[in-house]
């Protein structure tokens, strides 16, 4: 038997004037999946999110959600969906509750608008103006609205930029919970701290391609990045034997302590310890780190994320 | 048809909030009202039917600007773009912008009516169905023109120019301030081509005359063909992205909205019939004067 993944992605290309937004971007997401969109700006991620949110169409390629296209599904693909936009705008004198009331009523099946203003600490804002909320309270509404219809697939665009450490958290634990309800969740960031968190898997994006896809341990692993092991020997070592240890691609000595570069950490853990023995020699301290995905793509693209 | 009632009382909602909306659609037509019936018309309740027929177009003809700017801002703002995510078709936008407008215009008729009653003693109350009738076909009609503005023009600033620059023309030339008799001849050749001149002449034919839907013919059927050819424009025109700006094609589509206006008003040319009833309206206000005279 062939289950359809939840979301289908195939070879979306997308042009605006000369800019070539995507590049042939191709991925699928299983049902109850946290999927992430990772790059920096610019790199096609929005672009991509909005063709399955049905706001854009791609130019060639193909995407379905639920066995749906947002193209020809008419309101059945909006009934399956809900959705965090990037900047989500509401009109200014429009009422919290207000928002959820006429956002719900679009939809046959829905949820209370009391039952999500509480799970979302909207309560004490029931009555205010969508102008009155701050930064984190209108990203909380976002995603309350994004939740109305009980969807089964839930597209989050960038929905921790811009907002504080804390508030941040917050959006984390909500998105966590939804994890938990198997929801099938999509989406984007350029905060790597979040896809490690957040995902089960992530796609790197860059330039409009996918150019790396897999679970982030996956991901660290399949990369060529390799880890750092940081040791401190009570005698220093001389003869040079560090950089023959089994995995070991570079030795560095620095400040008293030795940087070993190792595609494969615990064999060279086992062939250090075996070695200090042979010399006499004790162990002071081991530090073991590593790659982040950070790393990764900066190996990858030769860019920093955040550059 | 349920989420075009939801958009609807929700944008009424929302109109109701905004100072500016309630200035332009209430404050103002009712300051024209005391303006023409207290000083031009001088307290004269003869003059009434005739003045509170401009006031009655003036409202109306406000649709143009009401809900159709609220819906600029709900696009340059992103707001449509996260109505696009959920179940909302452009027709129900678009629906919701006519209705909500009518809706808001309605009472300020009423409250018209009944200030012309009370405050200025006006006698009967016309043909009530031809006004209604009149009414409807005029706030669907000056609505969707002011949809098809909102769709071509890509800020608000453009908007508002375009639609300050539409709406004096419609304000000055339609008979609505200056009647239309007094218009200068080559003035009221180009008049002739406006669907406000029709709404404005009709209206004062229903007020004064008490003239039935069957008499005005031609006044339905230019506010009809009005309404529907801008309505079914502003759909092709519609759009849901700030980003997306309006395309020259559909600055001509635009354009093609006053197609009826142009063969009513070769029409017209040829019949003279607008105007002859333009003057007789006129006159209205006139003859009782001289009769006064006479009497004294």
């Amino acid at each position: 038997m062939i289950t359809a993944a939840t979301i289908e992605v195939e070879s979306l290309t997308k042009r605006y004037g000369n800019v070539e937004a995507l590049r042939g971007v191709s991925f699928s997401v299983q049902e109850g999946e946290v999927f992430g969109l990772l790059g920096p700006n610019g790199a096609g991620k929005t672009s991509t999110v909005e063709i399955l949110e049905g706001l854009r169409t791609p130019d060639s390629g193909r995407v379905s959600v639920c066995g749906l296209d947002p193209q020809t599904s008419g309101v059945e693909y909006k009934y399956v969906i809900g959705a965090a936009l990037q900047s989500t705008a509401l009109p200014d004198k429009l009422r919290v509750h207000e928002a959820l009331d006429l956002f719900g009523s679009f939809y046959p099946r829905r949820r209370g608008t009391d039952e999500l203003l509480k799970r979302f600490g909207l309560e004490e804002k029931r009555n205010a103006n969508y102008s009155q909320l701050s930064g984190g309270q209108k990203q909380r509404l976002a995603l309350a609205m994004a939740l109305v219809n009980d969807p089964r697939v839930v597209f989050l665009d960038e929905p921790t930029a811009g907002l504080d450490p804390q508030v941040r958290r917050e959006i984390y634990d909500i998105i966590e919970e939804l994890k938990k309800e198997k929801k099938t969740i999509l989406l984007t960031t350029h905060y790597i701290e979040e896809a490690e968190k957040l995902c089960d898997r992530v796609a790197i994006v860059d330039h409009g391609k996918v150019i790396a896809l897999g679970t982030p341990r996956e991901l660290k692993q399949r990369s060529g990045a390799v880890t750092r092991i940081t040791v401190r020997m009570s005698k220093p070592e001389t003869n040079g034997a560090l950089n023959t240890l089994e995995g070991v691609t570079e030795c560095r000595a620095q400040e008293g302590d030795y940087l070993l570069y190792s595609t494969r950490v615990p064999r060279t853990i086992v062939a250090l310890v075996k070695h200090l023995e042979e010399q006499n020699n004790e162990l002071v301290s081991l530090e073991i780190s590593a790659p982040s995905l950070e790393d990764i793509f900066l190996e990858l693209t030769g860019r920093r994320l955040r550059d | 048809m349920k989420n075009t009632w939801a958009l609807t009382v929700s944008r009424m909602r929302l109109a109701m909030r905004n100072r500016a909306f309630l200035f332009f659609s209430l404050i103002m037509p009712l300051a024209f009202l005391f303006i023409y019936a207290g000083i031009f018309g001088r307290g004269r309740t003869q003059t009434v039917p005739y003045l509170l027929a401009e006031v009655l177009a003036l409202t109306v003809m406000g649709s143009f600007w009401g809900l159709s700017v609220q819906l600029v801002t709900f696009r340059e703002q992103g707001i449509l773009r996260r109505f696009r995510v959920a179940p909302v078709t452009a027709s129900a936008m678009l629906a919701s912008s006519l209705l909500s407008n009518y809706f808001l215009t309605l009472p300020t008729i009423v409250v018209e009516f009944y200030l012309s009653r009370s405050v200025f003693h006006m006698a009967g109350l016309g043909n009530v169905l031809s006004i209604l009738i009149l009414v409807t076909l005029g706030t669907v009609c000056f609505a969707s023109l002011g949809l098809i503005v909102a769709s071509v023009t890509n800020t608000m600033q453009e908007t508002q120019i375009i639609n300050q620059i539409i709406w004096f023309v419609f304000l000055f030339i339609s008979g609505a301030t200056i009647p239309f008799p007094m218009l200068p001849k080559a003035v009221q050749a180009v008049a002739v081509y406006l669907p406000a001149t029709y709404l404005v002449s009709g209206l004062q034919r229903a007020m004064i005359d008490h003239t039935s839907i069957t008499g005005l013919g031609m006044y339905v059927a230019s506010l009809l063909g009005c309404a529907l050819i801008a309505f079914l424009i502003s759909a092709q025109l519609f759009r849901w992205d700030p980003e997306a700006k309006a395309p020259r094609r559909a600055k001509l589509w635009a354009a093609a909205a006053i197609i009826p206006f142009l063969l009513l008003g070769a029409l017209e040319t040829l019949s003279g019939d607008l105007r002859s009833h333009a003057m007789q309206n006129l006159n209205s206000i006139r003859e009782p004067y001289t009769l006064e005279r006479i009497d004294h």
